[in-house]
């Protein structure tokens, strides 16, 4: 019967934004309804089909009507795989880092130096790389960022825990300002101009065989298809890592790192596999990024995206599987449609001149712009569930055992 | 290479240098003391060396509003200024603590370290739609006061303005009483029996809340005497300005030795120095090739060394004793 | 159990329809066919906010006049405005918003080159037509899109314009310093290259995105002591650096782009910045005489001034409006190709001069300035003084 439920509420909320593509609150029925599915208990398989449904049929339609929902579904998907990544080294191994997007950066520009003519201006000719090779890089992004992690993680690995994520923020500001000012001497990064266009990985198709579609529609179905098989990979891999004799270290590590060396667990090695991991995450995720934005700029790259990511490991719930998934979609579509829209309508009231209680709303401040208000929202978002609940919404069931003794 | 270039900008950059240094100092008073208390990083420090540097560009820009600000005497404004500066942090700071801190203090650390890194976002933004609302923009420049901005120049190459020795002076006299507070005072001792040991303080008839709200209100009044400073010094604020600076003072405050006060200083002065001189000389020595914008990564990579060679700090760590 | 699944329902049904009777789904109900949408992308906040604003309310002004011809075809039209932060990532966000939209025919944006270079890709996926009343950087239009154009100078010209007008006061030693942005850079690229070329000796060529501490690169320029210090950026990042630089002593004298070009110039740095020196691409309203009147209505509607870039926003807007007048002729909605192919052959009279547009995009002939600052006092920026205005051919593409 809940299976039912859940459709219905599938079913009417894809209808309502068919009907109204512009509005905000039908979108959000819609992601509601995903939630729906997920929460509500019903047989594996069955559940599976919905979501396989849910994801893979109604969304890219909904897409098709409004490229924008598509565009948020695509970073909502980009942001899970990096909030998994981030829950591996904070939720399981308890090692809090502030620079996590140092790795995300790390991936982006490799693919965007080398699926770009920037490689020209360092070796001379012969870039861009063809399109194809997006899938190699995948995996070189894979193997540089946890390459980085492992050089990051040695010097910092013994440092006590509030040390460790202040050098951690130190670093991926090292790395933003690395790629904002290697434009000099060799021009690495070209600095704060950014680098386009990059490639996007090839179409398994000609698109010359669709004639009514546009090009620009089927590239974010094909990315947006890729996003979610790269995250579906990362949730298997997590999984798999959960329970290994690996997940099972880090866990010990986090709890009591004396006892678990006690018990034989070799700290150095396994702290940097931490690292290692969730940096392999990142940077198959900035490769991805860099292809699907044909632009990266430094911006992308800042602290605030570090805590953003951060925010939505402990909001969705540290060490478990859900739990950074469901973050990362309410903070992405907390930033990106809700505060936009508060941001429009706004704007909105401001054009209208509309007088409320004798006050003229078009003499609202322009610099009051809700959509600028994500540190808030972040900043929020980690004091209530530090103070209230610092396991988060869906921890992992020992987690909260452990939090709320 | 133009030797006669580099030595004749070196007195130029040590006064930079020196005038940078104390304000570092300054701030990284105030993380050196809650750490040496709590064991904790106030995160949101930052934030409220921002604050003072808002609330001096408030009250001057409503002076200058009101036409008053050509007949008080400057230096009577810049008084004005720090002890107003000086209040709203520290009080910010004591809120803070009561309101996003306390309620953590038996939970596991990085739980108040993340809960801190919340407040200082929060606040950035706070700040942000406060000024949005009330002046319609946050970028905010001091508006210059006349007899602070006359130079005097010392030899051809270097200038000193009446704003540097001011800056100088008001924090050397910060510092010399904060030293005297902490060691010649009752409030002092208290404060350091606390920081060596909680439990045997409260022991002693010292109430520790107390203390540790008193910790968090001079250091928000250092870090609030250092904005009105910034703000003096530099111009031009934002919100988000207390962010680098910030980090910086951490670093500075770990390189002198986490808790220790002396330390702190030092550690602001030396890692003053070592930023001007970085800035000043790197494009120089390199041709071009890197230069003053690696001042930050300097910085950071000061932090990363001294943490990997010497945790301890230049000066020694003094942080509470665990039972 | 089940009640508590249907009362989902039923809440998610009540709150759709909530949400289509409030302002922003009205506007949903209310797009009949027939509506053309002209979209603006430009910082309508931040530091840059107050000539991001001035684009966006001279495109306002621009679309009720000259609306007449489309509405009596049929077509009601609407302004869109979007915010692109004068961020890169924004804008193309925005741009990936603004193509999805069928009934955006046009784009007027935007202000920063940098940022109108990465979202011009993206519009030229939907063949979506940009016109920039702003961006200077000559890359906006060398790309040779069909659907680019530009109604203000180019910063080759402007960079050359500067440092020719350098030479004529017989500077012989300048730095120059720039902000690392596609613009700042860019510009002060072109015044290095033409300074050199003219025999001025350039000491030095450096970037900073620094905003409040220039002491370490105060005290290196003044060891050097160069006759001119030129800046490539905007007034938020000069103001600073010049009021600074003559605290610290420096004597040299000061110029800058067009990125100079508002009265925040003085009040962030006041005397330090008088009889400076600044060329722009945008005179100041009371150079254009047919502009008496846009100011008027400007101030009017707006109860404030023009900014430097409203005008060309208006002229760029009527432009587009004639666009889609000529493409949609056969009474239906024109197709966005159209409409750009139609804007290239426009030939139009305005408040900012007479444009035309070349194959690139580029105005066929464009102005040029010197201004002066005459005082630090800001609400006097409209009266800095003029000192020469150049009329230059824009430059065939080098790519």
């Amino acid at each position: 019967m809940h299976a039912a439920g859940v459709l219905a509420l599938l079913a009417v909320s894809g209808y309502a934004v068919f009907v109204f593509p512009h509005s905000i609150l039908a979108f959000l029925g819609f992601q509601a309804s995903i939630l729906a599915l997920y929460l509500a208990p019903m047989r594996r398989w069955l559940a599976i089909l919905l979501g396989v449904l849910a994801l893979g049929v109604l969304m890219p339609a909904i897409g098709t009507i409004n490229g924008y929902y598509l565009e948020v579904a695509t970073q909502v998907g980009i942001f899970v795989a990096l909030a998994l990544g981030l829950n591996i080294v904070v939720g399981l191994a308890g090692l809090l880092d502030l620079g996590y997007v140092a790795f995300f950066a790390v991936g982006a520009y490799l693919w965007a130096i080398f699926g770009s003519p920037q490689a020209n201006q360092i070796f001379g000719g012969g870039f861009p790389l063809a399109p194809g090779w997006f899938f190699v890089f995948l995996l070189v992004g894979l193997a540089v960022a946890a390459l980085t992690g492992v050089l990051l993680g040695l010097p910092v690995l013994r440092l006590r825990g509030d040390y460790l994520a202040i050098v951690t923020l130190g670093f991926g500001e090292v790395i933003r300002v690395l790629a904002n000012n290697l434009d000099k001497p060799i021009n690495l990064t070209n600095g704060p101009k950014g680098i386009t266009p990059i490639s996007r990985p090839p179409l398994p198709f000609d698109p010359a065989r669709l004639p009514g579609v546009s090009i620009g529609l089927l590239y974010s179905l094909y990315l947006y298809f890729l996003v979610l098989l790269i995250v579906a990979v990362v949730i298997v891999v997590n999984r798999r890592l959960e329970d290994s004799h690996i997940g099972r270290a880090w866990e010990a590590i986090r709890e009591d790192e004396t006892a678990a060396q006690a018990m034989g667990v070799p700290l150095v090695r396994t702290k940097l596999l931490a690292f290692a991991a969730g940096a392999s995450f990142a940077g198959v995720v900035g490769v991805l990024f860099a292809a699907k934005q044909v632009f990266i700029n430094p911006e992308s790259f800042t602290f605030l995206e570090s805590i953003g990511v951060l925010a939505m490991v402990i909001l969705g719930g540290m060490g478990s599987i859900p739990g950074p998934v469901l973050g990362a979609t309410i903070v992405t579509v907390l930033n990106l449609q809700i505060l936009k829209s508060l941001s429009l309508w706004l704007n909105d009231l401001r054009n209208s001149g509309t007088v409320v209680l004798g006050y003229n709303l078009a003499n609202l401040p322009t610099q009051l712009e809700p959509a600028k208000y994500e540190r808030m929202v972040f900043g929020l978002i980690l004091v209530l569930m530090m103070i209230f609940r610092p396991e988060g919404i869906l921890p992992a069931r020992r987690r909260r055992r452990e939090l709320n003794d | 290479m133009d030797f006669a270039l580099l030595i004749g900008i070196f007195p130029q950059v040590l006064l930079d240098g020196l005038i940078l240094g104390f304000m570092y100092a300054l701030i990284a008073l105030g993380y050196t003391m809650v750490y040496g208390v709590l064991e904790f990083i106030n995160f949101a420090h930052s934030e409220i060396f921002v604050t003072g540097a808002f609330v001096g560009v408030e009250i001057l820009l409503g002076l200058q509003h009101a036409g008053r600000l050509a007949g008080v005497p400057p230096f009577l404004v810049l008084l004005l200024l720090l002890a107003a500066g000086m209040a709203v942090s520290g009080l910010l700071a004591v809120a803070i603590e009561r309101i996003a801190y306390r309620p953590l203090r038996g939970a596991p650390r990085l739980i108040p370290l993340i809960s801190a890194i919340g407040v200082s976002f929060f606040l950035q933004d706070l700040i942000r739609l406060i000024e949005s609302i009330w002046r319609n923009a946050f970028n905010l420049v001091y508006p210059g006061l006349e007899p602070l901005n006359r130079r005097f120049e010392l030899t051809a190459t270097v200038d000193v303005s009446v704003k540097a020795l001011v800056v100088i002076a008001a924090s050397l006299l910060m510092l010399l009483a904060l030293h005297l507070l902490v060691n010649k005072t009752r409030l002092g001792t208290a404060i350091r029996a606390v920081a060596e040991d909680q439990a045997t303080a409260s022991l002693m008839g010292i109430n520790v809340d107390r203390m540790i709200s008193t910790t968090f209100l001079i250091g928000g009044a250092m870090g609030g005497a250092a904005g009105v400073l910034f703000g003096v010094q530099y111009s031009l604020i934002n919100p988000y300005t207390g962010f680098i600076p910030g980090l910086k003072a951490f670093t500075a405050a770990v390189l002198g030795g986490i808790g220790n006060i002396p330390g702190a200083m030092m550690g602001g002065l030396v890692l003053g120095l070592l930023e001007a001189f970085a800035a000043s000389y790197l494009s120089l020595l390199t041709g071009g090739a890197f230069g003053a914008e690696y001042k930050d990564i300097f910085a950071f990579s000061v932090l990363i060394l001294i943490l990997i060679f010497r945790p301890k700090g230049l000066l020694g760590e003094v942080v509470r004793e665990r039972a | 159990m089940k009640t508590h699944r249907a009362r989902g329902v039923i809440s998610v049904a009540i709150l759709t329809l909530a949400a289509l009777a409030s302002p922003a789904g009205s506007r949903v109900l209310a797009q009949g066919k027939g509506t053309i949408k002209i979209a603006t992308q430009s910082p309508l906040s931040g530091g840059q906010a107050a000539l991001g604003e001035g684009i966006k309310l001279g495109t306002q002004l621009a679309i009720e006049k000259f609306k007449g011809p489309l509405e009596r075809m049929g077509f009601t039209v609407e302004l869109v405005p979007f915010d692109d932060q004068a961020k890169p990532d924004v804008g193309v966000a925005n741009a990936k918003n603004i193509i999805s939209d069928k009934d955006i025919l046009v784009v007027i944006g935007h202000l920063n080159s940098g940022v109108a270079i990465p979202s011009s890709e993206v519009y030229k996926d939907a063949s979506l037509a940009m016109i920039s009343p702003a961006n200077t950087n000559p890359t906006v239009t060398d790309r040779g899109y069909p659907n680019v154009f530009r109604v203000c100078g180019r910063d080759d010209v402007q960079g050359a314009v500067g440092a020719e007008f350098a030479k004529s006061l017989g500077i012989k030693t300048a730095y120059v310093i720039h902000d690392k942005t596609t613009y700042g850079q860019g510009v002060a690229e072109f015044f290095k290259a033409e300074a050199e070329k003219k025999g001025i000796k350039v000491l030095g060529f450096e970037g900073s995105e620094e905003r409040s501490n220039f002491d370490p690169i105060i005290t290196p320029i003044k060891a050097r002591n160069p006759e001119l210090i030129y800046f490539g950026g905007l007034y938020d990042q000069a103001g600073p650096f010049f009021g600074q630089s003559r605290e610290k002593g420096v004597k040299s004298r000061f110029m800058g782009p067009d990125g100079m070009d508002s009265s925040d110039l003085t009040k962030i740095a006041g005397k330090a910045v008088v009889g400076m020196y600044y060329t722009s691409v945008a005179g100041p309203v009371s150079v254009y005489p047919q502009a008496k009147q846009f100011a008027e209505e400007y101030r009017k509607k707006f109860g404030k001034n023009p900014e430097p870039f409203a005008a060309q926003a208006y002229d760029a807007t009527a432009i587009a409006l004639r666009g889609i007048a000529a493409a949609g002729k056969g009474g239906r909605m024109p197709g966005r190709e159209e409409v750009a192919a139609a804007i290239h052959a426009v030939k139009y009279t305005g408040i900012t001069g007479t444009i035309e547009f070349d194959k690139k995009g580029d105005p066929k002939k464009a102005l040029y300035f010197v201004l002066q600052v005459t005082s630090d006092n800001p609400e006097k920026w409209g009266e800095n003084r003029e000192v020469k205005r150049l009329l230059i051919a824009s430059p065939a593409p080098t790519m």
